[in-house]
């Protein structure tokens, strides 16, 4: 009996499959005859909850179309280089400058001569050869327990691995890429050799082995575990917001130097693309001012469009100055950043 | 059609010789081989250019103390999903205790949750900032010790609690197959009702215990999703750091390949060691339960309640507690189309893997030999692999056949160059195919090996051909081992996450793409309403399952 009932699903789901095989996406790009609406495709690693909401708006203003696939960095870069120049892709928005360097060094991405981009994004935030454009900025900064930790002590990333904070400091993993970009902008500035000693007094200081996550991170804080740490300023944003009740602030590291650790979200058009103007069109929407509040706000970052202010909650975590160095630089030293963080036996 | 073939005046001789197409039917293993195969050499062929600069590294500042890491917690879930999995199919399969009908199906209901959801609620409720601990600081002080979730220990109990319905499952088939005649020979025979267990009903269902074992350890092995919410480093870290840290796939693949030949090589010598005995099953239908009743019943009871509750219902509650604080945040319009979409890929996965298991299995057998060849064992390598890995090994062979093949033909046809295997369903489904095939062979190989092959003869020698065989006498008899690796190819691909995500077509979202991209930045609060839908998909097939399976 239940056999029969599988011999009729199967046969069922083979044709289905055929069906769907067959009739499956006639190209967007060919039929430029009547009234077609242009479709945009995107490749994203940054995720649908912080994207959609922007597509959705952009395609009530203008009647384009855009339809996106999410994955991590490594898959999507994989598949557009696979892909070559069939890939369907017109975009790739993913997040972490260093992920960006990267795509730009798969040469997967194409030089955007755009004013409009130009204009929108500082220099530091976007590629030398504009193959990639900076969408929005968070900061990665020391995070301590309003509790048991006066900011007066605090100063710098380098001074927790001062005597007083022995045993005190939690860290996230050095797998992720967020600390790999702190270290290998420490690489640029001071040098391998100082930024080894550095993440090894660190790991010397540590309260407990890291944390797989930033959140996990601040609750073992909040809980008594350890009294300062590192993380991106949105985590921060997020739990506070959870719970405003959390005894935890920010401190800005290093204003007397080269400032606070920044990175960036962003976005390159594809070298292959099949719509390279309307992609484009989408890109300097996306920096623009209208944009840009919006883009921010929802995941509580910085926008990367100077001309806009941050949202009322980020602008309550106080001014800062930030490191200026060229995002790239997490791109070009993250090998050395790994191996240094390995070889200081930070997990 | 088949009358004709029962018409056919039988010969006996053809029934002693090999049966009629028996090299033909090594065809659907070499098929399947051939079909894994395909991401299989793109990772193997990784070999080409030398990585010694990762290597170098990983061996100088890691290696070892990965490998070791890997060993305890190979040896660690080992033990324990043999030891939970055995005992707790013993006590379903063959006992009557107080709740037995309804622990039968629960205990398999684990097997629903994603490796990396139970990590994550065990790091939540255990961890330091968690009740547990927080309660136990409370009652012995600020300093007071307490083991760390993240520890060997904890990685083994979080991947236990989700593996051990692999070896539950397929014990479970085999001891209802057994029924009670042997046992109670051996009884008659004057062995005690350990001896007799040990003797007699352990070593009849040894290959599926093995193959449920080998399961739990495959994954276990390739697992990366709860090994880093624990932050717990295994080889797949290697792995994973060369790829998303060094942007070296190809040191990446080198590194998977070894983890496969490792497998590879652990199955071969399991083979080996079994021997070629062979106990096939009395096809007795009726089976008399070992009463258990008074304080023994209530233990056991009390035993398969607890680990229900250990490593279901905590779980579930805690993922019900999230959705009930984040207000079941996202579940909008789209969420039917989501169940609907994760279902059918799910049943269609589940079918045509079984039904190429079903094929190479009984092949296997019909072709003359015993146990498992290596083209099944190639076949079987996809689930070795660890997801993300083997996803992109399969982009790249379906971008290559594309390119390569496909492409050209439509230049004949005067048409654009265009994709179409990578962003296929049709791909996808082959991906799961390739992914799960082993999850599906195991149990039909293990249901396999109990029937008895006189019934073949018998069949043949009336005039019956292989497909008749097939239908009529195999199918029937292996509906237990055909139910269960119909559901856990199912389950598995509901909770499949790196070939879905990086495979799907635009606007094919899964519940399984829902949490991905809710975890993947820490929202594991809101990530519980798709996780929990997830679960409760599962609830239904399991349940049907085990009714079939006691029905037939």
């Amino acid at each position: 009996m239940i056999y029969r009932v599988g011999k009729i699903l199967l046969v069922g789901a083979v044709v289905w499959l055929a069906a769907a095989c067959s009739d499956k996406r006639s190209p967007p790009e060919g039929d430029t005859g009547q009234a077609a609406t242009t479709l945009v495709t995107v490749y994203s690693a940054r995720k649908e909850h912080l994207i959609k909401p922007m597509f959705d708006r952009y395609t009530a203003n203008t009647g384009v179309e855009i339809r996106y696939i999410t994955d991590k960095e490594g898959p999507l870069l994989a598949r557009l280089e696979a892909e070559g120049e069939t890939t369907p892709a017109d975009m790739l928005i993913t997040v972490d400058a260093g992920n960006l360097w990267q795509a730009t060094e798969r040469g997967v991405l194409r030089q955007v001569d755009s004013p409009a981009l130009a204009a929108n994004i500082p220099q530091h935030l976007r590629a030398a050869d504009n193959t990639w454009f900076g969408l929005s900025v968070r900061a990665r900064t020391i995070v301590y327990s309003t509790e048991r930790v006066d900011p007066q002590q605090l100063s710098t990333y380098e001074d927790l691995t001062a005597e007083p904070w022995r045993g005190r400091l939690c860290l996230r993993t050095s797998k992720k890429v967020y600390n790999q970009s702190l270290v290998a902008t420490m690489i640029n500035t001071l040098g391998e050799e100082a930024t080894e000693a550095v993440v090894a007094g660190w790991v010397a200081n540590l309260a407990t082995d890291p944390y797989s996550s930033d959140t996990k991170v601040m609750e073992a804080m909040a809980a008594g575990q350890c009294d300062v740490s590192i993380v991106n300023t949105y985590y921060f944003g997020r739990l506070k917001k959870e719970n405003p009740q959390l005894p935890l602030a920010l401190f800005w590291p290093n204003q007397d130097g080269r400032g606070v650790h920044i990175n960036v979200s962003g976005a390159g058009i594809t070298k292959h693309a099949k719509q390279p103007a309307a992609a484009v069109a989408l890109l300097e929407w996306l920096s623009s001012a209208e944009a840009q509040g919006k883009f921010a706000e929802l995941n509580q970052e910085y926008p990367a469009n100077p001309a806009v202010a941050p949202s009322a909650e980020v602008a309550s975590w106080g001014e800062f100055k930030a490191d200026d160095v060229n995002v790239e630089a997490a791109g070009r030293l993250q090998a050395a950043a790994v191996k240094l963080m390995d070889r200081a036996q930070y997990r | 059609m088949t009358d004709t073939a029962l018409k056919r005046p039988a010969l006996p001789a053809a029934a002693l010789a090999p049966p009629p197409n028996g090299r033909l039917w090594r065809l659907p293993a070499w098929l399947m081989a051939g079909l894994v195969l395909l991401p299989v050499s793109v990772i193997v062929l990784s070999w080409g250019s030398a990585q010694t600069e990762v290597w170098q590294h990983l061996i100088a500042t890691q290696l070892s103390r990965l490998l070791g890491n890997t060993l305890i917690l190979v040896l660690g879930v080992g033990v324990w999903v043999m030891v939970l999995g055995v005992s707790l199919a013993w006590f379903t399969a063959t006992c009557e205790f107080p709740g037995r009908r309804w622990l039968d199906w629960a205990l398999m209901l684990p097997l629903a949750i994603p490796t990396y959801v139970v990590a994550f609620v065990a790091l939540g409720l255990l961890g330091y900032s968690g009740p547990v601990q927080t309660l136990w600081r409370h009652w012995f002080g600020a300093d007071a010790w307490f083991p760390d979730i993240r520890g060997a220990g904890g990685v083994v109990m979080v991947m236990t609690t989700v593996l051990y319905p692999y070896v539950y499952m397929l014990a479970r088939a085999a001891f209802l197959a057994q029924g009670r005649g042997l046992m109670d020979a051996s009884r008659l025979l004057g062995n005690g009702p350990w001896s007799s267990f040990l003797r007699v009903a352990l070593p009849m269902a040894r290959p599926a215990i093995v193959a449920g074992t080998a399961l739990a350890l495959m994954e276990c092995l390739a697992d990366f999703g709860a090994v880093s919410v624990l932050n717990y480093d295994t080889f797949t870290t290697a792995i994973y750091k060369s790829w998303f840290g060094f942007f070296n796939l190809q040191a990446a693949a080198q590194l998977a390949s070894l983890l496969l030949l490792f497998v590879f090589a652990a199955l071969y010598a399991e083979q080996r060691a079994r021997g070629s005995g062979r106990i096939h099953q009395q096809p007795r239908r009726t089976r008399t339960a070992y009463q258990l009743t008074g304080w023994r019943g209530l233990l056991v009871s009390a035993y398969c309640t607890s680990v229900v509750v250990l490593a279901f219902v905590v779980p579930v509650l805690q993922l019900l507690v999230w959705v009930f604080e984040t207000r079941a945040t996202g579940l909008d319009s789209r969420y039917g189309a989501l169940i609907l979409r994760t279902f059918t890929l799910g049943g269609s996965a589940a079918l045509i893997t079984v039904a190429i298991a079903v094929l190479v299995a009984y092949g296997q057998r019909v072709s003359g030999r015993l146990g498992i060849s290596t083209s099944v064992r190639l076949a079987g390598l996809g689930y070795a692999l660890p997801g993300s890995v083997l996803a992109v090994g399969i982009l790249l062979a379906f971008a290559y056949i594309d390119r390569q093949l496909i492409n050209p033909l439509r230049l004949l046809l005067e048409l654009p160059p265009a994709q179409i295997l990578v962003g296929s369903v049709a791909a996808l489904v082959l991906a799961y195919v390739i992914r799960f095939f082993s999850v599906a062979v195991g149990p039909v190989q293990a249901g396999l090996e109990r029937i008895k092959p006189h019934f073949q003869e018998a069949a043949h020698t009336l005039g019956a051909g292989q497909w008749r065989v097939l239908r009529r006498i195999y199918l029937p008899l292996l509906a237990p081992g055909l139910l269960t690796a119909l559901l856990l190819v199912l389950v598995d691909t509901m909770k499949e996450m790196p070939a879905t995500l990086l495979l799907r077509p635009f606007g094919w979202d899964t519940l399984a793409v829902r949490v991905f991209e809710l975890t993947s930045e820490g929202e594991w609060q809101r990530a519980a309403l798709p996780a929990l839908t997830l679960v409760l998909l599962s609830i239904p097939p399991v349940v049907i399952m085990v009714r079939r399976s006691r029905a037939v």
